[in-house]
């Protein structure tokens, strides 16, 4: 089971079904199950009884989850897999001692792969859907995975299992969100191919 | 939150509507004419229609005004957003773009510019169970215009049913479609939804078709109760 955190500044229909529902949908096409829960009512420890946790982007406009930063400290010693879409790449590079700055992009972006690693589409560069105001600077030791023009588009953590994509993966790159999840699921990396995995048996 | 929606007349914005009417405050729809039949962003067969939705809605319409030249548009666009917020105080913005990376960067934009929220609730969602939601959720809508193969004349004014709907996923199965017509192979206009106090009656149209492009012209509207 994969948890679905939305980061929205507050738990509105307008932005779930803009920011989470297109995630929930690459997933469960993949054939993972999911559920989905605010950050301002995640328990305590909200990684327990889940396989990974994915954290929703959320609109232009919205900073509500910068305010409310010190909720997300349970992201330090992440049990699970995460990956954080855009504004949960910032909240996942903040928590863990990144910085942001002011970066906007707004629409497709050529963003280039510096390293292959497991989340990625294995190609020099793809074209990604950009919606944000803010980059981020990585925390010390973690890997600069993509950037674009404008500023770094994707990290991981140097041991954990843990990725931040700037961009929007759910829009015409769903492929790394299923490369998550063949990664949580199957403890290797994707194939790169849209499709090519199988869901995993017990979480269909 | 009040929001201003932007509005074509079509099926995806006022599902839209709809949406943004659950939780916020839609305080107007916003459209922009284009004077020029042949604009590039904003021309949609019976945009005059859209007065009467307002009023059926019982919403209040901001209509602006463009030259329907391409690289004015936005500007148009722009400018009458911010006379919804002048006028209603809103403080964003709700589209119906479906998966038109090109038409939400650029709404994303303008909203950025003149500090709004911008809320685009059917992004991404899937076709199929979208389309289900639209013809059993009280929505009379009809096809306007076609463009593309194999959409016949018999499309030009046919009501989007659950029988069209079944065509429509042939087509897509067919001929690559898309079942929303995403890609421009139909145009929609909405004659009442869940939220109209009246329904909008066509008292006169015109069907031109020729070589898989069409359009349903209406010539005549007005709103049941009001003839």
């Amino acid at each position: 089971m994969i948890l679905l955190a939305g980061l929205g500044f507050r738990d509105a229909a307008l932005l779930r079904s803009e920011f989470v529902r297109p995630v929930a949908r690459v997933a469960g096409h993949w054939g993972a199950e999911w559920s989905y829960c605010h950050y301002s009512r995640l328990p305590d420890d909200p990684a327990d009884g889940y396989d990974a946790v994915i954290l929703c982007g959320t609109a232009l406009k919205d900073t509500g989850y910068l305010r409310e930063i010190g909720r997300f400290s349970w992201l330090i010693e992440a049990p699970v897999p995460v990956l954080g879409i855009c504004a949960g790449m910032q909240v996942l590079s903040l928590v863990h001692g990144g910085t942001l700055r002011p970066a906007c992009e707004i629409g497709m972006v050529d963003v280039r792969v510096l390293c292959p690693n497991p989340v990625l589409p294995a190609l020099p560069s793809f074209q990604a859907y950009a919606l944000h105001r803010y980059s981020c600077d990585p925390p010390p030791g973690w890997t600069t995975l993509a950037v674009s023009e404008t500023c770094v588009q994707a990290v991981s953590h140097p041991h954990l299992p843990l990725f931040g994509v700037l961009f929007h993966p759910e829009v015409r790159n769903g492929v790394v969100i299923e490369r998550f999840l063949s990664l949580v699921y199957h403890g290797k990396e994707g194939e790169g191919e849209e499709g090519q995995d199988a869901p995993p048996s017990g979480h269909g | 939150m009040k929001v201003g929606v932007l509005c074509s007349g079509g099926k995806d914005s006022l599902f839209a509507c709809m949406c943004a009417m659950q939780e916020e405050e839609v305080a107007c729809l916003i459209t922009v004419f284009p004077d020029n039949p042949e604009s590039y962003m904003f021309h949609t067969p019976n945009l005059h229609v859209v007065r009467l939705q307002a009023r059926a809605a019982g919403i209040p319409l901001v209509a602006g005004t463009s030259r329907g030249r391409e690289e004015e548009e936005l500007a148009d666009l722009s400018r009458t957003v911010a006379e919804a917020v002048e006028r209603h105080g809103i403080e964003g913005v709700v589209t119906g773009a479906l998966q038109s990376v090109y038409q939400a960067s650029r709404v994303q934009a303008i909203c950025r510019d003149l500090d709004l929220w911008c809320f685009n609730p059917l992004w991404y969602a899937d076709p199929g169970e979208y389309m289900e939601t639209l013809v059993s959720s009280g929505f009379d809508v009809i096809v306007s215009a076609v463009a593309s193969e194999p959409f016949d004349r018999t499309w030009l004014g046919r009501r989007l049913d659950r029988a069209a709907l079944q065509d429509l996923r042939r087509y897509a199965e067919r001929y690559g479609t898309s079942l929303p017509g995403e890609g421009g192979e139909y145009e929609t206009l909405v004659l009442d939804a869940p939220f109209f106090r009246h329904r909008i009656v066509i008292g006169e149209a015109e069907a031109v078709w020729q070589n898989f492009r069409g359009v349903f012209h209406v010539k005549e509207a007005w709103l049941e109760g009001d003839a």
